[in-house]
């Protein structure tokens, strides 16, 4: 009974209106308006995920992609630089270094405390420390100290469980074997800064260094070879999850030099502690196979890093040790400048080689006496004879009546004066002064400097590699340009063969003049550099000197008889500049010699010139596939014991 | 057995075997399936693996179900009674929680109560449900319409609301406001007495607004506005868009979801769960969840109509209400409508609190369909035929 009652009533399940009971009507209203609104309400949300998934999808998804997937670069390894032989000149060393992964350890501070008590830190390295600590995710490993020593690297390894984080990891570092001797050839390489990292984003990668001198800098991008690259799942967190692709780079080139290690050795002992550089090359192709400038420098102290003390010591300097002599170091060429002269004047028709000048000292131009370095004169000479006594008044009087503009023409065509294709940066190209450069600098010209610039003093400026090149091109004919870079990878250039080089264009019979006047400079009675003779059995060398003034010299001083310049202070003394190739019949090698302050080209160059040609020929580098073993080298060095080959030619 | 004794007393033509029988197993199905999406889920938001978050998530859940079903047991008249108690207990809760209690990620506070981590905003929804019910139970219908009657209730409500603001917890605070009106709504409450309380809203607003600090402006704009702070929770509105975004229509793939996989989306257990099945199952599978969520809202709301005592009605609204609220503020949320954090969604979501208290509640919601047909009266009840 009270069961059937209960079916009935509730046969009425949703009670809109109830009269016995109207709070059930109004609740049954209600609720059924809430339910039209929870319906709706998530209606509209199964709408507004259709717009997101459905409408807008592709754009997230392409979101998701970039959020997902981290493109990272692999530095390559930089090129090694090779002398001629193969022998390495720069290379890749594994080096040592402390990182600290700052999220495995929950006390940083005390492990970098705990660290510094085992490998000292300094200021230094602590602000840098810190500095990386603000901008470097927690998973991205700090450097704590680089350069580390094998028993640096033991000590931390030996107390490895109070450093927690701290693991040793192995990067690379630029070495130089052979430090100072070719510091200035091959340059040194710095990490990059900001403008690098802008041209370059390759440089942004850790590791990476470009070159900041010598060869380092110019071959740089052929040194550094292409990134490879590796896609990376990664994570919120930019940790790597897994690798989806990797592209291997390219390591950079091997550049393989032109120098020869031994020579460039022999050629360093032999300029010893003297300010000077020094220029052997093929004078037949022009590759340089020694080029020394002193003092020198460590290049390996760039890598780590130069103290601000050591930098100081070597910009106040006067030796000037950063800068690579041989191509930015300029000097007024002296007599050695006088060939070049010679060339222009016969080229000019208005001399020929058995032309006559006499000389009584001097000679007076428009009021101006312009001495002879000799005061007695040297008599009526011709041109062999010009070359072989220096004579300064046959210069002077062939260059008032040349002209400037015709000494400048054959001057550059030899290369002097001129920017030269040598792979070195920061070079200079020197000066050969010319009436229109003077005018253009709103100056007078002076017939007198003119007669000043056919001694190669004056303004005439030029560099040791500028007058090895002007020795080779007067050796051959051939317009050769002096190059570094041999081989990349192995491969050779066009470069090493003479033929390459196109004709100069000065006729076979005045270069034969000049070439002979040269050969009496050294091997003729009364020539101005005896001392630069062979003692080498069958074969003879050529070659001129020069002493380039640094200050002129008053004439009360020259007057009075006492004037010596051996006697004034080092920095005021002239330069002494020698000029040389070998052998005289069939030049192969070219050779130039600057001493800084050296008083005289004939006492201080054209000994050195010799023993540096001496070593050559008997290295004979442009001949040999490998290099001589070096105690036989050594062992056949004459010296002045050996008679010196006294055959005129 | 005491226990069954005054279960028998209470109700004596009921056997608990009946009572039993009387459950909507079709409901409890429809739980169990959304619980089994949270696993599925949660398997793949641990990386393939059923730890960390799938196996105790299930082992809760199992807990939950013997909870809900027990709960269902319990006959009205003494939910009534205990109601009271279980509200102070909840307040006191609230106001432990915030002098002694730990905070989490986001706004969660909880209290460590015999090695359990409990969230008393969680508990104090289902005790304030039955609070209002019951006090509308007691009251007449015809007293509704005395603001005088209303005003004790609106404390209840007004308490746990300023004490989870407190917290701060804005996204709870919502829900349990809205959960006290909706029940004020439901339970009779008066049309000109609403108007007239919503009315002067606006201005008040206004006034008070007008009359706060620069700084005090700032903080309610940031408050309201966290996209402000790319790094805070525009930040994860962001990947959790993303997210959506890439999953398209049939989404890529069950364990292949490419931002939750790779923890690029935030709080994806908890909080952002529903993005990691719309990123791995697509706009089909979310709209699946969604309607699912709908079937258990409107199948509450369904019984609540069913029911004939006053109690039981609004038990089961606040109940529905309660779920529903819920659903609305983490979905919006999720999709980057609104701008709060701190509230997961029910069922599917990581977490013990959450999952204890929403069966606690479809425990009760069970117990007014079990008893949909009782017709208790407490004191000037009128509800009697």
């Amino acid at each position: 009974m009270r069961l059937r009652r209960r079916r009935r009533e509730s046969s009425r399940l949703m009670p809109i209106k109830n009269q016995k009971d109207p709070g059930r009507g109004v609740f049954t209203r209600r609720a059924l308006l809430f339910m039209a609104v929870q319906a709706g309400a998530l209606g509209e949300l199964a709408h507004k995920l259709y717009q997101l998934q459905i409408k807008d999808g592709d754009r997230y998804a392409r979101m998701a992609a970039s959020n997902r997937v981290s493109k990272r670069y692999l530095a390559p390894p930089r090129g090694r630089i090779v002398d001629r032989y193969g022998v390495a000149l720069a290379n890749n060393k594994e080096n040592w270094r402390a990182l600290l992964m700052p999220e495995e350890t929950t006390d940083v501070s005390g492990t970098i405390e705990r660290f510094s008590t085992i490998i000292p830190l300094d200021d230094r390295d602590r602000a840098r420390i810190a500095r990386e600590m603000r901008h470097q995710r927690r998973f991205i490993p700090v450097m704590l100290r680089d350069f580390l020593s094998w028993e640096e690297m033991a000590r931390i390894e030996l107390n490895a469980p109070s450093l927690p984080g701290v693991l040793i990891d192995v990067g690379t570092r630029r070495v130089y074997p052979e430090g100072e001797l070719l510091a200035h050839l091959i340059g040194y390489v710095a990490p990059p800064n900001e403008r690098d990292v802008a041209r370059s984003a390759l440089l942004a990668l850790p590791g990476m260094r470009v070159g900041r001198a010598g060869v380092e800098q110019s071959q740089d991008e052929k040194l550094r070879g292409t990134a490879g690259s590796v896609e990376m799942e990664v994570n919120s967190v930019g940790r790597v999850m897994s690798e989806l692709n990797r592209v291997e780079g390219v390591p950079g080139a091997e550049i393989g030099l032109t120098i020869d290690r031994g020579l460039q050795q022999k050629v360093l002992s032999r300029i010893g502690e003297q300010t000077a550089s020094a220029v052997v090359m093929d004078c037949r192709n022009g590759e340089v196979l020694a080029m020394v400038s002193t003092p020198s420098f460590d290049p390996s102290l760039f890598d780590s890093g130069v103290s601000h003390a050591q930098w100081i010591e070597w910009t106040n300097n006067e030796r000037t040790p950063l800068i690579n002599k041989a191509v930015a170091g300029v000097y007024p060429p002296g007599s050695t400048f006088k060939p070049a002269v010679a060339m222009a004047g016969l080229q000019s028709g208005l001399f020929s080689p058995t032309d006559r000048v006499f000389c009584p000292g001097h000679l007076d131009v428009g009021g101006t006496r312009f001495h002879c370095w000799s005061r007695w004169g040297h008599g009526s000479v011709d041109l062999h004879q010009a070359l072989k006594y220096s004579c300064d008044v046959y210069f002077y009087e062939m260059a008032r009546r040349v002209g400037m503009d015709r000494i400048a023409e054959t001057a550059h065509q030899f290369g002097l004066g001129t920017a030269l294709d040598i792979e070195l940066p920061h070079t200079r190209t020197g000066l050969i002064p010319t009436p229109t450069w003077r005018q253009a600098h709103h100056h007078h010209w002076n017939g007198g400097d003119t007669i000043v610039s056919g001694i190669g003093q004056g303004f005439v400026q030029v560099t040791p590699l500028q007058l090895a090149t002007y020795t080779s091109r007067l050796a051959t004919g051939r317009a050769v340009q002096p190059h570094l870079v041999r081989a990349m990878n192995g491969d050779l250039g066009p470069e090493a063969t003479p033929e390459h080089w196109p004709e100069l264009g000065m006729p076979d019979k005045y270069l034969a003049a000049l070439r002979s006047g040269m050969f009496a400079v050294v091997n003729e009675q009364h020539g101005t550099a005896p001392k630069a003779r062979l003692g080498l059995p069958g074969i003879t060398m050529a070659g001129k000197t020069g002493s380039a003034q640094v200050r002129r010299v008053s004439r009360a001083l020259r007057e009075s008889g006492h004037f010596n310049s051996a006697n004034l202070p080092w920095e005021y003394r002239p330069h002494a500049l020698f000029i040389c190739f070998a052998p005289y019949d069939a030049p192969r090698y070219a050779v130039s010699v600057v001493i800084e302050h050296g008083n005289t080209g004939a006492d201080a160059a054209a000994p050195l010139a010799r023993d540096i040609m001496t070593d050559t020929l008997l290295r004979d580098p442009v001949n040999h596939l490998t290099p001589p073993p070096e105690s036989v080298a050594t062992a056949e060095t004459p010296d002045a014991d050996t008679p010196p080959a006294d055959t005129p030619e | 057995m005491k226990f069954h004794k005054r279960l028998l007393r209470a109700e004596p033509s009921f056997r608990l075997l009946s009572k039993l029988w009387s459950i909507s197993w079709l409901y409890v199905l429809l739980i169990c399936t959304l619980a089994g999406v949270g696993y599925v889920t949660l398997y793949s938001a641990g990386g393939g693996t059923p730890y960390p978050f799938a196996a105790p998530q299930a082992a809760r859940f199992a807990v939950g179900l013997v909870l809900m079903i027990t709960v269902a047991m319990l006959p009205p008249k003494m939910l009534v009674r205990i109601a009271g108690p279980l509200y102070v207990l909840s307040i006191i809760l609230l106001v432990a929680v915030l002098h002694m209690g730990h905070v989490g990620k986001g706004a969660e506070r909880w209290l460590m109560i015999g090695g359990l981590q409990v969230q008393p905003s969680e508990y104090a929804k289902v005790a304030l449900v039955l609070a209002l019910a019951a006090w509308f139970h007691r009251i007449s219908y015809a007293r509704m319409g005395n603001p005088l009657w209303l005003i004790p209730p609106a404390f209840l409500v007004l308490l746990p609301v300023v004490l989870v603001l407190k917290e701060p917890n804005l996204g709870t605070a919502v829900i349990i406001g809205g959960i006290g009106a909706s029940m004020f709504f439901a339970a009779g409450m008066r049309l000109w007495l609403i108007t007239l309380l919503l009315l002067p809203v606006p201005y008040l607003a206004k006034f008070a607004y007008a009359h706060l600090h620069d700084y005090q402006r700032a903080r309610i704009t940031t408050f309201l506005n966290p996209e402000s702070d790319p790094l805070g929770a525009g930040y994860n509105i962001i990947q959790s868009k993303i997210a959506l975004g890439s999953g398209g229509m049939w989404g890529q793939g069950y364990l292949h979801g490419s931002q939750g996989q790779l923890n690029f989306l935030p709080e994806k257990q908890t909080d952002f769960i529903f993005t990691m099945i719309a990123e791995e199952w697509g706009y089909v599978g979310a709209v699946t969840v969604i309607g699912l969520l709908l079937l258990l809202i409107l199948g509450g709301m369904l019984m609540a109509i069913r029911s004939r005592n006053r109690f039981g009605r609004l038990v089961a609204l606040g109940i529905s209400m309660n779920f529903f609220l819920y659903c609305l503020v983490n979905l919006s949320m999720v999709m980057g409508a609104i701008p709060v954090g701190g509230v997961p969604l029910p069922l599917v979501s990581y977490g013990g609190s959450a999952m204890l208290n929403v069966m606690l509640g479809f425990g009760l919601l069970l117990s007014t369909w079990v008893h949909r047909d009782s017709r208790f009266r407490e004191s000037e009840n009128q509800d009697q035929a």
